[in-house]
Order: structure tokens, then sequence, then C-alpha cells
């Protein structure tokens, strides 16, 4: 087995006392010393500070770039303003999910953030399939932070009040501490924040600096599963990949309407028949977010079933949600159980135990809309 | 009462004088756990075996087992951590106690880790 890679906050985190484990392929912060649910409540009420760095930057350049990357996304990127930003879906030929990413228009510069465990094969497939169309650069010399939370905006203000201009999904290149870096208005909380890209050499005294002010702690995964989880945000891998498509998983509106069956520009993108025809005629079934009406959390992998006892579905992710008190989870159920309030039952050590589908998310979004672009 | 004795389980048993064993697990154990949000212990009058994984331990992330260090009749599990299983975090080795056993064989120590080798293990992990 390889040694895990380090990310350029590597000597931070361990100076804070965070405890280390693997994740796609690198040594990340699971929790620091106050624990999950202190990291996950002062995120909701606060601002919580999250090194992302093992995610893949991407920049693609050129004049068809973005119609380029049309070929493997439904989203409409050729149509993404300048400085703005996009959630999209790689697809694969049966209309499933090869990765989540974020694209954001910078200039002459599409801006592409893939996940980590994905990043080699995400690599891969753009050079192969549109590396004739357009540069394909990895920034591999970038970190990526995230700052959280309701006070994120304050304090981000602080070292650069071009910040508070941001609109959700909005971006732009500003100089943060002294530090050439991307800012874009977004996150994977539910909270309102910011996704910071800084040179890899500045992100330790970046961090250090937002870390300065009283509202902003050290944030880990753990917590950062958690958030995402109670804001009903997809986990690549577990409830998003590439057996489950973008109707499933009730993402219908990551699929452009210049890109649907008598769209602008209509298909054109891998599974682009299949994702129509669930347009049209809806899908088997339905992720939802689950709330377990009793104390035991389910964890991903459960099966549900529903009021006559079959099998309804599986739990993708689960666990505990701090800001809620409760188990949360959520998972895939047949279309006809999928409306919120249906009973279901998981089983779990030989136990029966009620859950009861809902609405995501579950807890609601603090994003701050913005009144520009 | 005696002092406790500790499993590479990370579990804790004190002999009480009535000749039951308490049972819960160490400060290290609820460490690595995490914030825990539920635990699932075994009915009173319950039989259980060594290896057992009879109480079940979920933190925020994750499930772990606790496999019974010793053979016998449950004769107290903790019901207070039902409604607050925050105190195996608090207090493992009071007040967040798991169970309670009346041992099948004689209590024996000695083959249990004292706490200079319990302390020896874990600072190798």
């Amino acid at each position: 087995m390889t040694e895990p890679l380090h990310t350029p906050l590597h000597a931070l985190h361990v100076e804070l006392g965070a405890r280390m484990a693997p994740f796609a392929g690198y040594s990340m912060p699971i929790q620091y010393r106050s624990g999950i649910i202190r990291e996950h409540t002062h995120t909701r009420t606060g601002a919580g500070l999250f090194d992302v760095s093992h995610m893949g930057q991407l920049r693609l350049a050129g004049a068809g770039a973005a119609a380029a990357l049309e070929t493997l996304t439904p989203a409409d990127v050729v149509g993404l303003p300048d400085g703005r930003q996009r959630y999209a879906l790689l697809t694969n030929d049966a209309g499933g999910v090869r990765d989540d990413f974020m694209v954001a228009r910078l200039g002459e510069h599409l801006l592409v953030v893939v996940n980590a465990a994905c990043k080699q094969d995400d690599v891969e497939h753009l050079y192969a399939h549109i590396g004739e169309r357009c540069s394909i650069e990895v920034l591999d010399d970038r970190a990526l932070l995230a700052l959280q939370g309701p006070a994120a905006a304050r304090v981000l203000a602080r070292l650069a009040p071009e910040t508070a201009a941001l609109g959700f999904m909005q971006v732009a290149r500003m100089s943060l501490a002294g530090s050439e870096c991307v800012v874009s208005r977004s996150g994977y909380t539910g909270e309102d924040g910011f996704e910071i890209s800084v040179p890899a050499d500045r992100a330790e005294s970046l961090a250090r600096d937002l870390l300065g002010y009283d509202e902003v702690e050290p944030v880990g995964l753990g917590a950062r599963d958690s958030l995402r989880l109670e804001a009903g945000l997809c986990l690549y891998g577990q409830d998003l990949d590439t057996s489950t498509t973008p109707v499933e998983a009730g993402l219908t509106w990551t699929v452009a309407k210049s890109r649907r069956a008598i769209g602008a520009r209509a298909g054109g993108y891998p599974g682009a028949g299949v994702i129509d025809r669930e347009l049209a005629a809806g899908a088997a079934r339905r992720r939802v977010a689950l709330l377990p009406r009793s104390r035991v959390p389910l964890r991903g992998g459960a099966a549900l079933h529903g009021p006559d006892g079959a099998i309804a579905g599986q739990v993708t992710s689960g666990g505990f949600g701090p800001t809620l008190g409760a188990p949360v989870a959520m998972g895939y159920v047949e279309t006809g159980l999928a409306r919120a309030g249906t009973m279901l039952s998981a089983a779990v050590r030989g136990k029966t135990l009620p859950v009861e589908v809902a609405k995501l998310p579950v807890v609601p979004h603090g994003y701050v809309r913005g009144t520009t672009g | 009462m005696t002092e406790l004795r500790y499993t590479d389980d990370h579990e804790w048993l004190r002999h009480e004088d009535d000749g039951t064993v308490t049972i819960g697990i160490t400060e290290y154990a609820q460490e690595q756990l995490g914030d825990i949000v539920f635990v699932e212990l075994p009915e009173t009058g319950a039989r259980v075996a060594e290896g057992d994984e009879a109480c079940v331990i979920e933190s925020v992330k994750s499930a772990a087992d606790i496999r019974m260090p010793l053979s016998g009749e449950v004769v107290a599990v903790n019901e207070e951590l039902a409604d607050t299983p925050e105190t195996v975090n608090a207090d493992p080795l009071g007040a967040g106690w798991f169970i309670r056993i009346r041992p099948d064989a004689p209590y024996e120590p000695e083959a249990l880790l004292d706490r200079t080798a319990y302390d020896e293990l874990i600072g190798t992990l």
C-alpha cells in the first residue's frame, strides 16, 4: 500500500491535534480536539474552516473548452456567465453518474473541482475525450479551503471586503492576506460560506489568519459528512455512483433545459437518451431523506422495507445529525414510497426499526442569494 | 471492590464485593470512538458468552461492537445510557459503565491487563 499523500496543511492539522485518517489517498483530519458534534454545531452557528485540498482542481482553457465539456455533462457550460459556478455531473452511457463536480467560469478559463477519489479517473476521462479540444491543467500546486457557516461572510470580509459582494455560486479572483486566490460562495454544509483556492505554499498562512478570528474553528471530515447529510447533499460513491441516474437522485436541475430533448443544444453527452426518457417518464426509484424514528442510527447499506414488508430500497448514507439531535439518513426508495411522511422500516441487528421518508434537506439551507449577476 | 482490569479490546472490568463484574469501555476507547450517540445493551437476565458482541456503541461516524470478556448472566445494565449516551464520553470509567455480569467461572484478574500493562498497550498503538 502506498503512503497517503499530505495536503499543504498537514503540519497544521497535527499541531491542532487532529485525528488523521487515510481518505481517498490522502491523510486527512477526521476531527480535531473538540469532536464531531461540537465542530458540526460550530459550523451551523459560527464559522468552520475545512481543508479540502484532497479534491482535484483543474483548469480548462481554449475557445472550445465549454462546448467540449458539454460532451461529458448535461450541464449548461456554454451559457455559464463569467464569475458564476455550477454544480454538474459527469455521466456514463447508461445515464449513470461518473462523478459530481463544480465548474466555474473565470474569464477565458473554466475551473473544475472534482472529488478526490475520482480525480485520477476524471482527469484521464477528460484527456481521452476532450484533450484535443481544450487544454487541461491539473492544479496540484493549489490547496482548497472551505470557510463555512453564518459567520463566514463577516470573517472573510475582514480579509477582503469584496467577498461581501459575492452571491451564492458566484466566483472571483482576489487577494486574500497577500495571496492570489479564487473565491467562490459555495460549499458542502448547507450553510453560507466560501471555498478558497489558494497557492499551496500560502495555504497554511491563510488558514492561520482565518483561525486567528474568534468565530473560526477547524472542522474535520467527520463533521463535513454530518453537515452535508443534514443538508441533503450527495456524497459521491455513496449516494451517487455509476448505477444512479440524475433523475433517480433528484438532481434533474443539473440537466440544463438547453440540453434536454428539445433544447438548443439537446443531448450530445453520455447517457442522454436514458436521461431524456427518465425525465419524461420518471424513474422507478428516488433519493429521499430518511428520519429514523428510534435512536438507532441507520448506516449505508441497510435495507428498507415497505409497509407490506417487501424490500423497498436501501440506505446510502446515514449517521447522526447533531443539529437535528437525532439520527438522519438518505437513500433510494421505490417512487411509490418516496412521498414525505411514508413510514418504512429497516432491519438493524435483528430489530425492525421505523423510518420516516422526509423531504430533502432535513435542515434548511442558509445560502445567501445574490442580488446581481 | 477491586482495582480495574483491562482487555486488549479496550474494556475495563471491576470485581464487585458481591462477586459480580462491572464492564465498561476505557478512556482511550471513548476517545477513539468520538461522540457516542447510541448504546445498545443486552437485557437484564440475558446470558452472554465470552466473545459475544453483546453491546453496540454507535458514534456519529460508525458502529462498534463490544465483545464480552467473560461468560455469565447480565444482572444489571446502565439504563441511563438510553437517554444520555454521551455519558460514556464524559465519564467512561464511572457513570458511563455498561453492564454488570455474574460470571459463570471464578473471576481471574491475573488473566487480564493491569493498568501498567494496559497503558503500555495503548502507548504502542
